[in-house]
């Protein structure tokens, strides 16, 4: 089945969109083979530097490259400033019920969430009850997943609370872009990202514990160079001129974490770790983990370091919460939320059981723990016998699964052999919360690179655009 | 400030790249020896193995000695943890972990030495093709070192590199005038006899120093030359004196720099101060054996000295 997408640069009905028209006049001056040329450069670019994702271990064949596409997503200013209020709106409402939750939990007892989604729940850690992280942030660094379906329908596909990642390949495709074709810029006023680590370094040393005297000092913790993200990890740090760290660096000394250098064991002040919460602390959570740092939870409940994003915010970003959303963005900010969710049908509640079973063919299905795309079912790409046995596990355990309508995600060109051809796309803009809420005008464009494919993880075959939020 | 790991690798790091070259010029003087001197090729490629520490690990393995079982076991075979592709890949681990201490083009020299080498040493050698490789091991490697040399911060990052690069170097130059200490020992034999010429000439090929020799000294080759060069003379970059000279310079920078110096300064300084006021008559006197003996031996705790001081663990 193929859905009829809005395409962002040249919907059918009304020709050629503004935001495009001086991006189109340039493309139209360009000779086609000189553009292949330049998609061929861009690969090489990525791959001797070494932007790659993925394994990068003993062999070559295992250092994979994210595909990059060299036409541009545009996005008017005027879009830009619609998105980024509702985005600054449940950012917002995110932190207000990460602290509720782990507080008072007035939205339980207001009956808005229920009790047992939150008690029975793996990403909920009663570690961090009563626990008030420096500042009062709990999540600091957010990637809000946006889709679009037509002129003025954008819609929240996940918020990702935790250690959103690929800030690295916005930050590479716009420096690629940039290499490529140096006169686009000059013709097109595009708003830069290239701040990014300097803004990411200013935002974590605003939420330095009360203690710190001085500057604070910064570190980012990686799980070490065999993890699929490692180069993003090394590039964070390095770009932010902070020590990159791994668990083995770190231990507690006199009621701090510090890490030994060359000069002894010098003092943290804020971790921005891209460790999962189960790794961080032996001690506290899985105690064969020799990623963490033993006695970290420690430090962290006497206030003594930052650690962003704080452990347990996962609460906020799990599929079960997500279809609570607006729910929770007007309890905490008294308003209607700016930016909708996609309508959601539990599984768990057996009327909407009973619909998602009825219309699995017509539905996309998701388990409520599952990321990178695995664990799910697109209804109208699958086949019947998919269906049916996608149907038999949802029924033995419901509360496992989420369905949501297949929306037409809007298109945007790419570029393929034959000329320009529209594949799907969905938008990851970072977000910054410190004493005041910053987002990077830009992000990161996911694009499902095989025609009529709704899925854009790079896992499965997905790849990125660079995306220009213009200063219009 | 930087992490004592990052110290440990970058110093590891180091002595990994120096130790891949290292062994294709082992590799080069054994073969040299053994297109000229056939019927004691066995004994060479022998000695060879002794100056990179891994007969015993290659007699487990092959029982003759011949420049094709040699070439592969310290060239390919990553069984062989000195061997020159399980050097360049360790060497390349280091590195990235280590990445935010390098420049981009110190990376990217590592990582291309690391992808081209894999490339050609993924089958066993063609002999024919063998002084091939051995050149392109030798031009990755300076590579390498140029791109390092000519884009790194002189800072502590550039001073345990370098710590790591004549702790190594130092080590074997030693190793090969300890193998063939005999053939340099003053005895009647000595006298002109083509059989040590050859013996001797293999010695400074095996440190590329067979043509700078002759730029220094007389042209004659003459035992106590040959280990004065190797052991005593200031200017000759890969002799003892040397690599102290460079690690006791790099060691005061870092006791400078943090205010602070450590064991392993003075086991530097010892060494330093016994190299520069001895004389190779000294040396031969008391015996050149022992004096490499305790040199290697001193060299040792000194790299142990360093990862101590210094935190690497």
């Amino acid at each position: 089945m193929r859905l009829a997408a809005f395409d962002e640069m040249l919907p059918e009905i009304s020709g050629l969109r503004k935001p495009y028209s001086a991006y189109d006049r340039w493309l139209k001056e360009q000779d086609p083979a000189r553009l292949t040329e330049k998609m061929q450069d861009a690969e090489r670019v990525f791959r001797k530097t070494g932007i790659t994702f993925a394994v990068y271990g003993e062999q070559e064949a295992s250092e994979r490259l994210i595909p990059f596409d060299i036409v541009p997503r545009i996005i008017s200013g005027n879009e830009w400033r619609r998105l980024t209020q509702g985005i600054e709106q449940r950012v917002q409402a995110l932190n207000a019920f990460l602290d509720d939750i782990y507080h008072r939990q007035e939205i339980l007892r207001a009956g808005r969430v229920p009790k047992e989604l939150i008690a029975k729940n793996e990403a909920f850690l009663p570690e961090m009850i009563g626990v008030r992280p420096p500042a009062g942030v709990y999540t600091h660094i957010i990637g809000v997943d946006i889709v679009r379906i037509s002129e003025n329908e954008f819609y929240v596909l996940e918020d990702n609370a935790r250690t959103p990642s690929g800030v690295s390949y916005m930050l590479e495709n716009r420096e690629t872009m940039m290499q490529l074709f140096p006169e686009l810029f000059q013709q097109i006023k595009v708003r830069p990202v290239e701040n990014y680590p300097q803004l990411l370094r200013q935002s974590l040393a605003a939420v330095r514990p009360q203690s710190t005297k001085g500057a604070p000092t910064i570190a980012v913790l990686t799980p070490g160079s065999f993890n699929s993200a490692y180069f993003e990890h090394a590039f964070l740090a390095d770009q932010m001129g902070v020590q990159l760290v791994e668990g083995q660096d770190l231990r507690v000394v006199d009621g701090h974490v510090a890490m030994r250098t060359t000069e002894g064991y010098k003092q943290i002040d804020v971790l921005y770790r891209r460790v999962d919460d189960s790794f961080l602390d032996p001690l506290t959570f899985r105690p064969d983990s020799v990623l963490g740092v033993p006695g970290i939870m420690d430090v962290y409940r006497a206030g003594n370091i930052t650690i962003a994003n704080a452990p347990g915010t996962g609460i906020a970003d799990d599929k079960a919460i997500y279809s609570y959303m607006p729910e929770i963005v007007e309890f905490y900010t008294g308003r209607k939320a700016i930016l909708g969710n996609i309508p959601t049908w539990r599984c768990s509640e057996p009327d909407s059981l009973k619909y998602v079973l009825e219309h699995i063919h017509e539905l996309v299905v998701k388990e409520v723990h599952g990321s990178g795309g695995y664990g799910m079912l697109v209804g109208p790409a699958a086949t019947k016998k998919e269906c049916e046995d996608f149907s038999k596990k949802l029924a033995a355990k419901p509360s496992n699964y989420i369905a949501q309508p297949t929306l037409a995600l809007s298109t945007c060109p790419i570029l393929t052999d034959k000329g320009l051809a529209p594949r799907h796309v969905d938008l990851r803009p970072y977000v910054l919360v410190s004493d005041r809420i910053q987002i990077v005008p830009g992000g990161l464009t996911r694009v499902a690179l095989k025609e009529g494919s709704l899925v854009v993880n790079s896992s499965q075959g997905g790849g990125t655009k660079d995306t220009w939020v213009l200063d219009d | 400030m930087l992490l004592g790991r990052t110290a440990n690798g970058l110093y590891w790091m180091n002595r990994y790249i120096e130790r891949a070259e290292n062994m294709a010029r082992l590799v080069d003087a054994g073969l040299r020896m053994a297109l000229t001197r056939t019927q004691n090729a066995s004994e060479e490629w022998n000695s060879v193995l002794l100056s990179a520490g891994s007969d015993a690990a290659f007699t487990q393995k092959y029982s003759d000695y011949t420049a094709a079982n040699v070439a592969d076991f310290l060239l390919r075979d990553t069984s062989n943890p000195s061997s020159t592709m399980a050097s360049i890949e360790t060497a390349r681990n280091n590195a990235r972990m280590v990445r935010t201490a390098l420049t981009r083009e110190t990376w990217e020299s590592i990582n291309e030495a690391w992808m081209s080498l894999k490339r050609m040493l993924a089958r066993p050698i063609d002999e024919r093709d063998l002084p091939s490789v051995l050149d392109a091991i030798k031009r990755e490697t300076a590579l390498i070192r140029g791109s390092f040399y000519g884009t790194m911060l002189r800072n502590e990052i550039f001073d345990f590199s370098q710590l790591g690069t004549y702790v190594e170097r130092a080590d074997n130059t030693a190793r090969i005038l300890d193998v063939k200490y005999y053939v340099l020992l003053p005895s009647i034999s000595w006298v002109g006899s083509t059989l040590d010429n050859y013996q001797w000439e293999s010695i400074l090929r095996s440190v590329s120093a067979h043509r700078s020799y002759r730029w220094v000294y007389e042209a004659d080759y003459k035992p106590s030359n040959i280990a004065d060069y190797l052991i005593l003379n200031v200017r000759m970059p890969r002799s003892l004196t040397f690599c102290y000279r460079f690690l006791t310079e790099h060691l005061r920078f870092l006791g400078d720099d943090y205010g602070e110096r450590h064991a392993c300064h003075a086991t530097a300084g010892k060494t330093q101060a016994m190299l520069a006021a001895g004389s190779i008559k000294d040396i031969f006197d008391a015996g050149l054996h022992e004096f490499l003996a305790n040199f290697i031996r001193d060299n040792i705790r000194l790299g142990d000295e360093i990862a101590q001081d210094y935190r690497f663990y």
